[in-house]
């Protein structure tokens, strides 16, 4: 492992701060517009889980494929969607990446390799086996990674996925992003195991368990599957520990069934100051050229921020195109 | 004219699939036993020969993730069809039929195709039970997003299953395990029967009698029964449920003034429920009495023969429903 974070280049390991500040600062934002009344629906944000999804999405090309879930926007952002489309469609605007009929739990944008949240909890599973199964019969060297949470590692359809990429070999990388909670439910109470990643033995593949607010430990365990995955040498389960900061949903405080004391302790280990720190004790960057990265991101998200208040609602025009 | 022979509903699928595996090599098969046993009918018998097992699947009993699989596949540029051996077990990958197959195209603004198509052999009448008898074409007819495909012949079955696995949009394709053996004219040549086109399998002037799968052939026999009494029905079979051929139906009942609907499931908002409303809607002047239903009782079907008998729809009920309306 210490071999492995060596090689990771400098510029790779600014990447990784400035992805997790552009998710952090996005998931912000959507926030600001919950509360400001502009969102349709209800919010899952991902602030303390930054790390898992940029991790992951950093060893993956545009060509790769990822699934993601109700809590979608990190991975959507990690991914490369465009922060503009993602805000207009978490709006419900025709310039959304879904025009409006998706969402901030159906997030696609399959040209840069986002190719669907579902906000089914272990229902993206299969559909990431299928994208393996066709990445594989056509031959085109794709990796797909498949996120959801703990609690959906005790569906079906995750135990499904599982037993058939591991039959069939296919080039999908299982990410578990344990918070720990399944809204309210601890995954204490709910889960049969400690780790959800030793039920990667049930399946004959590999299974991690690592620190998710460590964003190095996450690139450095997914480069291990990305390139598993990568030589045909078939799937691979992560399971990644970390905390959402807020509740389940924008607005839930979280607190009836987590202690103060757990929250503020998790938030001790926020995987942006932790990176931030790590940059800077290695002098691999300065502080002013980290507070410019935060500010040219700020940037970012305000243009986002423009585009999606001024754009339009979907006309009736709009209304029954592409039901079939 | 294509020189045409007679063959069963198996084989005519069969065709179906493997010419359109010849023809693309995005299209591909899983499911159950579909592989080195040729499906459980023998539907898919001699595919994985030709195919190989990378395009002709034998799934775990894994429904949920293997629909799923074949939605993640569709999405992503294969073709894919799926077969889920009886509808009774459809339930289980219902989550990933309703929510992802049907939806995702619409859902992602048009971003996503799903080119999927499920195949399920209703065994109804059977003498399995409750959990083997069903068809739940309703709950489909029902899901937007999904096209519904209901042959009753070998000529159908075949030209409208090469249209469904060439269709971008993801279909339902319910087989009849009884018809599997049934024999009839099916052309040599390549032919696709265009969705939306309904078929009208006996011409008559005095009743429209709307059926659907195996429920045609029991309408027919009822309508030669009742042509003894001088009484000539017309005989329409919708082929597709979504889309419908209203035009057609509607068209029949202006002439006739009659309808009776027979339908393979309960009546509570079924398919003879919806195309009763709809002519009740549209064709209300034209009708010279009350739209009949002939469906199935709303009861979970036994095994006992018996009662199988009373429960289902058949030619005597649809005549004695015809004999109402004259």
């Amino acid at each position: 492992m210490v071999e492995l974070e060596e090689a990771i280049s400098n510029e790779k390991l600014v990447e990784l701060y400035r992805e997790m500040v552009r998710v952090r600062l996005f998931d912000d934002k959507m926030g600001e517009f919950y509360a400001r009344g502009l969102c349709p629906g209800t919010l899952h944000l991902s602030t303390g889980q930054e790390a898992v999804a940029v991790g992951v999405c950093a060893n993956l090309t545009k060509e790769d494929l990822v699934t993601s879930t109700h809590r979608a926007h990190a991975h959507t952002i990690a991914k490369g969607t465009p922060m503009n489309v993602t805000a207009a469609e978490i709006l419900g605007k025709v310039t959304g990446c879904c025009r409006g009929r998706g969402g901030t739990m159906h997030l696609s944008w399959p040209s840069e390799g986002m190719l669907y949240s579902s906000s089914i909890v272990g229902a993206g599973a299969p559909l990431a086996v299928g994208a393996g199964l066709s990445a594989t019969l056509r031959k085109t060297n794709q990796v797909i990674a498949s996120f959801f949470g703990d609690g959906a590692a005790n569906t079906g359809g995750f135990h499904e996925s599982l037993n058939l990429a591991s039959i069939w070999k296919l080039p999908v990388i299982f990410v578990c992003e344990n918070n720990l909670y399944a809204i309210s439910v601890s995954a204490k109470r709910s889960t049969s195991v400690k780790d959800i990643a030793v039920r990667a033995k049930a399946y004959n593949m590999p299974g991690f368990v690592i620190d998710g607010n460590d964003v190095i430990e996450v690139y450095i365990t997914a480069r291990i599957a990305v390139e598993r995955a990568r030589k045909d040498e078939g799937p691979t389960l992560i399971e990644a520990k970390t905390y959402r900061h807020h509740g389940h949903y924008y607005g839930d405080p979280g607190t009836s069934y987590r202690t103060k004391e757990e929250v503020e302790e998790w938030k001790k280990r926020d995987p942006i100051i932790r990176h931030r720190k790590y940059l800077l004790e290695r002098t691999i960057i300065s502080e002013e050229q980290l507070n410019n990265i935060d500010k040219e991101v700020e940037a970012e998200v305000a243009e986002a921020e423009k585009f999606a208040i001024d754009s339009k609602f979907p006309g009736p025009e709009e209304l029954e195109r592409f039901v079939f | 004219m294509s020189t045409q022979r007679e063959i069963n509903m198996a084989d005519a699928l069969n065709e179906a699939m493997r010419e359109e595996m010849r023809r693309d090599t995005a299209v591909i098969l899983m499911g159950e036993d579909v592989g080195v046993l040729g499906g459980v009918y023998g539907v898919s018998k001699g595919l994985l020969d030709e195919f190989g097992s990378e395009r002709v699947r034998d799934t775990p009993i894994s429904e949920d993730g293997f629909v799923g699989a074949g939605i993640g596949a569709a999405i992503t540029g294969l073709n894919p069809i799926v077969e889920i051996m009886y509808p009774d077990f459809l339930p289980c990958a219902m989550n990933q039929i309703t929510n992802h197959m049907a939806k995702l195209r619409y859902m992602t603004g048009g971003q996503l195709t799903v080119s999927l198509t499920i195949r399920s052999a209703i065994i109804q009448g059977r003498g399995s039970g409750a959990d083997h008898a069903q068809t739940l074409i309703p709950w489909f007819v029902q899901t937007p997003g999904l096209k519904v495909v209901v042959p009753s012949t070998p000529y159908d079955a075949k030209g409208l299953l090469k249209t469904a696995i060439r269709d971008k949009a993801p279909v339902m394709f319910f087989e009849t395990a009884k018809l599997y053996l049934n024999k009839g004219l099916v052309p040599e040549d390549e032919y696709l029967i265009p969705f939306g086109k309904a078929d009208i399998k006996r011409e008559g002037t005095d009743l429209t009698i709307v059926a659907i799968c195996n429920l045609v052939l029991e309408a027919l026999e009822a309508a030669k029964e009742l042509e003894k009494e001088g009484i000539k029905a017309e005989v329409v079979d919708p082929r597709t449920l979504v889309p419908l051929d209203k035009e057609t139906i509607i068209n029949s009942v202006k002439k006739t003034n009659r309808l009776v609907v027979v339908d393979n499931n309960p009546s509570a908002c079924g398919v003879a429920a919806e195309i009763a409303a709809i002519v009740a809607e549209e064709a209300f002047d034209y009708l010279d009495g009350p739209i009949m239903r002939v469906a199935t009782l709303q009861i979970p079907e036994p095994v006992a023969p018996t009662l199988i008998k009373l429960m289902l729809p058949n030619k005597e009920k649809i005549v004695a429903a015809a004999k109402k309306l004259l």
